[in-house]
């Protein structure tokens, strides 16, 4: 069973975003780029199902500029077999990702495909859902723990309040959550080897796929700012100021 | 024009969620008609036909609709979705489930998580994990909307809306409810609650907690824990606030030998009066913290206990 595994190229989750003083965006002049964390996770536990014999190939995917192509080498140094590159460097909604996605589906086939939960850019969370509904398949979303059975798989899913299991038949899509796995770190042997690995370059236009914005970012701003507070000495005063500031029922 | 809004309930109870929803619903497009889809759900119809500003609740009663699974759900929704310009859910991990797959098959785009309805068509939402606040435009077609409740004031409970029964509209089979493990306790939810306290690194210890939940219990609050005392395996993960946790903006928020790392207050910055008791006066949490006590918890904590008992807590 094939393995399909989209990445996204997104700021580095430790840098600090700044917010464009012409209120377009966020800086991204010189700033460090990596794998979003959750497609980390979705990379991980499709190498793992390789490992374990149950996949047969882990195709890596990313829509994005030139630089993606670096994103798609990350995933193939973790173990992926291969990669295709949608080039492209308009702002691809989730919408526009999800058909190309699954134009893709139609082409390779796959028996899964394992995305991240959301992009730690744009915060959608919508893609694996949304490629999910045009496919018709099933979906198990925020994935806390796959197992993956004949014709289907079982998948527990992190929910409000607790943990749900559903069982989904294949092929199905599945969207990952923190807890699922720890993604590994390439060792430079993979690394290397990762440079030997095929990557396909494509164009949104060769999916048939228009990629123009459906939604018009007005502006985008910094939230508001709290400002720090006053220093208590004791826990009694602690208790008091919160008692005068109405805090306390 | 109308809007459509998919109710949050666990098929007793309608979720607070829902009202919020409604809110937000309200200054998109009215009438506001309200979705229940669940089994034996009767009970949270007439619930929802009592929320400020909802005209008409329909009620989709069906053994398919249980757990809302997101396969059923969406072709429930879709096959109303023609009265309406709008529809919202409340982003919870139900609504984030169901909703995109609405909006893929009515090909248009999903507006997540919106936190304030600026014009009909024009949305703020967070992005970078609240770190930047943008404002959308949507296009022509229908808008699907989740919500971010926390942004959003219930309105009263005063209407009368009528409850019609919407027909079910079958489950596709491919997926299927196997069971679930809820964390069962006697206090308000993390995101719901009035007051949450959280306990960070600095709390040691899973046991430590316990000096938590004496607080918690005396002020009727939620207890909840940054993801470093998540990663520590403290508690469990369902406890986690922040940006990979639950969103949450209470009346106090509590916080407890936590450093305050931006991943954590992006969970809570919107709480209204925030304390803060760490034992580094250098610690991050202090700058967004109303009243900050530098002090050693294991102190701080039961002292604080005994001071709320002083009280009559």
């Amino acid at each position: 069973m094939k393995v399909l595994v989209p990445v996204k190229r997104v700021i580095d989750y430790n840098v600090k975003v700044r917010v464009k003083a012409d209120q377009t965006g966020v800086d991204l002049a010189n700033v460090k780029m990596s794998m979003n964390p959750f497609d980390e996770i979705s990379v991980e536990e499709a190498v793992r199902l390789k490992e374990k014999g149950k996949a047969s190939e882990v195709v890596a995917i990313s829509i994005g500029p030139a630089q993606a192509s670096e994103t798609i080498r990350t995933a193939l140094a973790m173990g992926a077999d291969r990669g295709i590159l949608v080039k492209t460097d308009a702002e691809v909604e989730p919408l526009a990702v999800a058909k190309i996605l699954k134009a893709i589906c139609e082409a390779e086939q796959p028996g899964l495909v394992i995305l991240g939960k959301q992009a730690i850019d744009d915060d959608s969370n919508q893609t694996g859902q949304m490629l999910a509904a045009l496919l018709g398949w099933p979906q198990a979303t925020f994935a806390h723990k796959l197992e993956l059975g004949d014709g289907k798989a079982d998948v527990e899913r992190e929910i409000d309040g607790g943990l749900q299991t559903v069982e989904i038949k294949t092929p199905a899509i599945v969207t990952t959550d923190l807890r699922l796995n720890e993604p590994r770190y390439a060792s430079l042997p993979n690394i290397m080897k990762a440079k030997k690995k095929p990557i396909d370059e494509k164009a949104p236009a060769d999916y048939g796929v228009d990629v123009a914005p459906r939604l018009k970012t007005l502006k985008v701003t910094e939230p508001p700012k709290r400002q720090a507070g006053i220093k208590v000495k004791t826990a009694a005063e602690l208790v008091d100021k919160l008692k005068e500031a109405g805090a306390l029922p | 024009m109308t809007s459509l809004v998919i109710a949050e309930h666990d098929n007793k109870n309608l979720k607070d969620a829902t009202a919020k929803t409604v809110a937000a619903a309200a200054q998109v497009s009215s009438p506001v008609h309200v979705l229940v889809a669940g089994s034996d759900c009767a009970s949270v119809a007439e619930a929802a036909s009592k929320l400020s500003g909802v005209e008409k609740v329909l009620l989709a009663d069906d053994p398919a609709y249980a757990k809302m699974i997101a396969e059923p759900m969406e072709k429930l929704i879709l096959s109303v979705a023609g009265n309406y310009d709008a529809i919202l859910a409340p982003a919870t991990t139900n609504g984030k489930n169901y909703m995109p797959r609405v909006a893929a098959k009515l090909d248009v785009p999903q507006i997540s998580e919106i936190l304030k309805v600026v014009s009909a068509d024009t949305f703020e939402r967070p992005i970078y994990a609240g770190n930047a606040i943008a404002t959308v435009q949507a296009g022509a077609g229908k808008k699907i909307i989740t919500v971010r409740t926390t942004a959003f004031k219930a309105g009263e409970a005063n209407g009368s809306a009528s409850i019609e029964k919407a027909s079910a509209a079958g489950d596709p089979g491919i997926s299927k409810f196997v069971g679930e493990e809820l964390s069962k306790s006697e206090r308000p939810e993390l995101t719901s609650a009035k007051i949450v306290i959280s306990g960070g690194r600095g709390m040691q210890s899973g046991d430590n907690f316990h000096l938590l939940d004496k607080i918690a219990d005396k002020l009727h609050a939620a207890v909840g824990a940054s993801r470093a005392a998540v990663d520590a395996g403290f508690v469990p993960n369902d406890y986690q606030v922040g940006q990979t946790g639950k969103v949450v903006a209470p009346e106090l928020y509590i916080a407890v030998g936590i450093s305050g790392a931006i991943q954590h207050l992006a969970g809570m910055k919107d709480s209204k009066v925030i304390a803060a008791i760490n034992k580094d006066e250098e610690a991050p949490i202090f700058q967004v913290a109303d009243f900050g006590l530098v002090a050693d918890l294991f102190k701080a904590i039961p002292e604080m206990e005994a001071e709320l008992t002083k009280l009559g807590y």
